[in-house]
């Protein structure tokens, strides 16, 4: 570049993927020499089989700059139309705590931590999760609760499968509805039940217990916004050994008498009104609680309490041994994400507010429902007069489309449904006096000019039975603890964020190599339009001409990784990888049922899947049949040709990761999909390893009927802590008619009466910007690169470490994919050194531990993605290789085999304070073992935590104040 | 080393099984079992009275690293469980032959315990 450079040149449309791909040109270079090869494409070669490569560029658009692509997108954005919507369903608009909104939601020191499985380094997210923990206990009136499911819909749909599992009712297979269940809720049961092939019965709330159910789900408030006791029906219901299940709003507790003072067995609902945007349907966090008895049947995670080695209290992710990573086919449920983020920040606004703040918002909604009501009812509307914040009005067919074209143009939506002449109205947070005034005036029309607010407010008295019935009215305190209770100046708040956010090594810290995870950049620029009021403020139900660019983002979305990924189509709803697995085995289901293939009820699934494979299946049905590995962890095609033949009239589908588990590109994954197809099969391809095929091959091209995307790996969503995750699936022709469509919002694609497995049409909507800021920045170049990146740096990473490490797989030419496993069972045997001890030793030199023991038990597995620099990639293998030799010292018996920095590791400053320090190695070698980490050393939180003690002294809520430090 | 005393029976899954006077049976998991499954946490204890078939799955033993079935190695009623287990789960790791067994079954088919493996077999087959 010079003066004279011309103007074409200087251009930077392409700068971003400079900015996410972490080596430059010259690291490359380096990184590529170490290997042998001069190019990124010829290493490409080598490692990616012939039989499946790509070999043309993706048919995408040119990259976009940063700025270039957020203008495009903000074009879009201001196609949506922003009404105010009073349409809730579940969904509320709120207000984030801007102290919350700032620190947390658009912080990367929150959202780009992982799922808290390092614990040491993960305490700030943890006594968050456990405090919103306490706040599910203390507003549902239950026992125990978990730390988030995806959305409430699946959430009612966890509660079936649990009371399946725990009802003593064990003849009946059976699970009743109240039909005043949100519609979504009913859908996504729906779909579940078929799946396990129990009978579903919908009816009115009060016959519940008139059926031989094994359990049924009530809505509280319902959908129309009625309250009822439900106290005789829980009661009748458990005479009859049933579960009885309620779906209650959050915010309602805070006034209304709990389900768990009712007498009831599980509580779910949505956190989304305490402060987390509505975002077009998500991502927000599910609760699940239930009594303590049955805690071994709840799905997804719990956080405990335990001690670290000092005695100090510290909390971890207990009960995990009956979830799908370890009980495959017999776990609880599929669902491994959960919504850390989103739990999170409700469990913040719980503290913020502290119980009088939540009373007071709440009991300001249900008043201005209050005078809402009582000036409509006044002038002769009819409605319901037992109410928190719905009403729903019955109208005649004349008086009903005068007020929806009111509505209109007052830029108001109203709850409707086809079939009757009432329209409902639910209130927020966010609902104002004035907005009561308006809403006189769309419902009453030039009748409402005689009401005031104020009037009407003065006139509602003691006697006044409009709303929360007398018996219904909350007595019971709760949000109790202290930790509710000290933190409602912005001051405090800000230091509590700031002191967890401290606690927890992210991105923003280190590399995070975690195997199979994909932890890569989750760029500013991705980010910024998820909290845009066009993205984030959207209700989930409004009419489609008022999110005319949001639909159109979508649809952009879809198209780009249908051409990523070879398929046809892209359904957007499933909200997790597992979610996906189970959207993409049912489209497989009825598929074959509209073949009258009804028996086809076999799905093969390798050694080596990933749990969450054998759990889906399990949740159609279907009959697991295990294919064995070879000894080079690739499918065995023998064994497999053999299952597909000895069960050709009843196979249904092959579940198989692509590049395999064991991270490497097997060869002969064209003839496995083609055995499969042979026999009658379908093949189901998991995307957890997406990030070393986008651009080099492609899922629908090797022969995936079905495949899922998790965009919180591939794509840029963080993750958040511990969710939110999308897993949308990619399907080909035959396949689209049978993916989920939606109770309310009707989907073009998918076959009008399918049901839904996700509350909200199109998933977490919010987040879909992120990956379509990260496709349309990089382009096909961009993105083929980064997939080359990510092959050159693990291969780098595998090559270092040999002869330190033995590398436990490798396909052709010795290459592995994106990631690769290193085996420590030799060295376990030689020094009794574990790959625990190792994990937890990475700790002092700054780092979060690969991926511990999956797939293969005793090994560490290891993806730097493409976004990592060569500085961070060889600061990372000079720490393994400096623990290499600490382990060395311990095999010679230098070191003692238990007294070490190994086993005692990770260090903290409580260690550096010892002034009793009597170990065999100096402060030094314990929490400086490396260069550079005097400038810029992570401090773990805690000493190593016990598990054995958290989990045979099971704790799950907040402990006493005094253990907090 | 594991222990796999001579005087019980064994099931390739694990459970110990050993004759008592009475003619019932006393179940427990092997040493190699707890040895596997490092730490129990946890033991969802047979219900008493049940009617079980061989191989059903009768309890599940949790540790800190997997949540085990523990199958019925011979068909019969569970006459007694062991209690003690619900407060001191470990005692399954420390005395798995002794302290630390799991229930009692009266068989109904006592055929089945012949079938079982003996020691010096199962011993192989754990190598």
């Amino acid at each position: 570049m010079n003066i004279n450079t011309p103007l074409r040149s200087l251009q930077d449309n392409d700068t971003f993927i400079g900015r996410h791909i972490g080596p430059d040109e010259q690291q490359t270079r380096t990184m590529l020499a170490a290997l042998g090869y001069g190019s990124l494409s010829e290493l490409t070669r080598a490692t990616v089989p012939g039989s499946i490569a790509l070999n043309r560029p993706l048919a995408l658009a040119e990259p976009r700059s940063e700025q270039q692509a957020l203008d495009r997108l903000k074009q879009l954005a201001q196609q949506n139309v922003l009404h105010r919507s009073y349409i809730g369903l579940g969904y509320y608009d709120t207000v984030t705590p801007p102290v919350i909104l700032r620190n947390v939601l658009e912080n990367p020191g929150w959202y780009t931590a992982y799922t808290p499985y390092q614990p040491e380094i993960s305490q700030g997210r943890l006594e968050t999760l456990l405090t919103y923990q306490q706040m599910v206990l203390d507003l549902t009136g239950m026992e125990l609760a978990n730390a988030s499911l995806l959305d409430e819909a699946t959430a009612a749909a966890e509660a079936m499968a649990l009371a399946k599992r725990v009802s003593k009712a064990r003849s009946a297979n059976a699970f009743f509805v109240d039909q005043r269940c949100l519609p979504q809720t009913i859908d996504v049961i729906r779909t579940r039940a078929d799946s396990f092939g129990f009978e579903l019965i919908v009816g009115p709330a009060k016959e519940a217990a008139s059926h031989p159910v094994f359990g049924a789900i009530l809505q509280y408030p319902d959908a129309d916004g009625h309250i009822e006791d439900l106290t005789d029906i829980i009661k009748a219901l458990q005479a009859d050994q049933a579960i009885a299940c309620v779906a209650a709003d959050l915010m309602s507790m805070a006034l209304l008498t709990a389900p768990g003072e009712m007498g009831a067995d599980v509580v779910v609902g949505n956190t989304q009104r305490f402060g987390v945007p509505m975002g077009f349907g998500g991502p927000h966090a599910a609760y699940f609680a239930t009594r303590d008895e049955y805690k071994r049947a709840v799905p997804g995670r719990i956080i405990g309490v335990s001690i670290d080695t000092r005695g100090k209290q510290a909390y971890r992710m207990s009960l995990q041994t009956r979830e799908q990573h370890i009980r495959r086919e017999k776990a609880n449920s599929n669902i491994c994400t959960a919504q850390v983020l989103l739990a999170n920040i409700a469990a913040m606004y719980a503290m913020y507010h502290g119980p009088e703040g939540v009373r007071r918002i709440a009991l300001r909604i249900h008043r201005l429902t209050r005078i809402l009501a009582s000036g409509l009812y006044k002038k002769g509307i009819k409605g319901n007069t037992s109410f928190f914040d719905t009403l729903t009005l019955e109208l005649s067919a004349d008086q009903r489309s005068a007020v929806l074209a009111r509505a209109a143009e007052h830029g108001i939506n109203l709850r409707t449904q086809t079939g009757d002449a009432t329209v409902g109205i639910s209130l927020d947070e966010c609902t104002t006096v004035s907005d009561i005034e308006v809403l006189w005036q769309v419902i009453l029309g030039a009748d409402a000019a005689d009401l005031s607010t104020e009037a009407v407010d003065a006139e509602l008295s003691e006697h006044n039975k409009l709303g929360i019935p007398a018996a219904l009215q909350r007595q019971s305190s709760y949000l109790q603890h202290p930790i509710f209770n000290r933190y409602h100046n912005e001051t405090d708040m800000l230091r509590y964020l700031k002191r967890m956010e401290n606690r927890d090594l992210s991105l923003a810290h280190a590399m995070i190599p975690l195997g199979s995870c994909t932890m890569k950049l989750n760029a500013t620029a991705e980010m910024l339009p998820i909290t845009w009021p066009a993205f984030s403020k959207p209700h989930p139900f409004v009419p489609r001409e008022q999110v005319t660019g949001y639909v159109q983002m979508i649809q952009e979305l879809e198209a780009m990784l249908a051409e990523i990924c070879g398929f046809d189509a892209v359904s957007m709803q499933p909200n997790s990888g597992a979610q996906g697995e189970y959207a993409g085995l049912l489209a497989i289901r009825k598929y074959l049922d509209s073949k009258g293939e009804t028996q086809r009820n076999v799905c093969l699934i390798p050694s080596s899947a990933h749990g969450t494979n054998p759990a889906s299946a399990q949740m159609l049905s279907m009959k697991v049949v295990v294919v064995a590995c070879d000894s080079k962890g690739n499918i065995d095609v023998e064994d497999l040709r053999a299952k597909a033949e000895k069960h050709k009239d009843t196979l249904a589908a092959l579940m198989i990761t692509y590049p395999s588990t064991h991270g490497v590109f097997e060869e002969a994954v064209r003839e496995i999909c083609q055995i499969v197809h042979d026999h009658g099969g379908q093949v189901y391809m998991d995307g957890a390893n997406l990030n070393a095929q986008v651009g080099v091959s492609r899922p629908g091209d090797i022969g995936a009927d079905v495949s899922h995307v998790n965009l919180h790996k591939t794509f840029c969503i963080p993750h958040g802590g511990g969710g939110p995750g999308m897993g949308p699936i990619g399907i080909k022709q035959h396949l689209a008619p049978f993916v989920s469509n939606h109770a309310v919002v009707k989907l073009d694609g998918p076959q009008a009466g399918n049901s839904a497995v996700s509350a909200a049409p199109w998933g977490s909507a919010s987040i879909l910007p992120i990956s379509w800021m990260y496709i349309s920045m990089m382009g096909a170049a961009g993105l083929l690169k980064a997939t080359q990146v990510a092959i050159l740096s693990a291969n780098y990473i595998a090559h270092r470490l040999d002869g330190h490490y033995p590398v436990l797989y490798t396909g052709q030419n010795g290459r592995v994919a994106h990631e690769c496993i290193i085996d420590l069972r030799p060295l376990k045997a030689a020094s009794g050194i574990t790959e625990e001890d190792i994990a937890k030793r990475l700790m002092d030199y700054g780092f979060h531990a690969p991926t511990m023991s999956f797939p293969v038990p005793g090994t560490l597995m290891i993806e730097p993605t493409e976004s990592e620099p060569l500085e961070e990639v060889d600061r990372f293998i000079e720490a393994m290789i400096s623990i290499r030799r600490e382990i060395a010292r311990v095999e010679s018996g230098e070191l003692d085999a238990d007294n070490n920095m190994l086993k005692h590791a990770p260090h903290t400053l409580a260690d550096i304070m010892d002034e009793s320090w009597e170990r065999p190695y100096s402060k030094q070698e314990a929490a400086f073992p490396a260069e550079g980490l005097r400038d810029n050393k992570f401090w773990p939180a805690v000493n190593r935590i016990d598990n054995v003690y958290g989990d045979r002294n099971l704790f799950c809520a907040c402990p006493a104040m005094e253990s907090y430090t | 080393m594991s222990e796999f005393p001579d005087d019980l029976k064994y099931a390739a899954t694990h459970e110990w099984v050993r004759v008592e006077e009475d003619g019932s049976v006393t179940i427990g998991i092997s040493d190699h079992a707890q040895e596997l499954l490092g730490d129990i946490v946890f033991i969802e204890l047979p219900e008493e009275g049940a009617v079980v078939t061989a191989k059903d799955e009768m309890s599940v033993v949790e540790s800190v690293k997997a949540a085990s079935d523990i199958y019925a190695p011979v068909s019969g009623e569970i006459i007694a469980v062991n209690e003690d287990l619900t407060d001191a789960p470990e005692t399954m790791n420390s005395s798995p032959y002794s302290d630390g067994w799991l229930c009692r079954i009266l068989p109904s088919n006592p055929s089945e315990i012949e079938e079982l493996l003996d020691a010096d077999t199962y011993a192989g087959m754990c190598e």
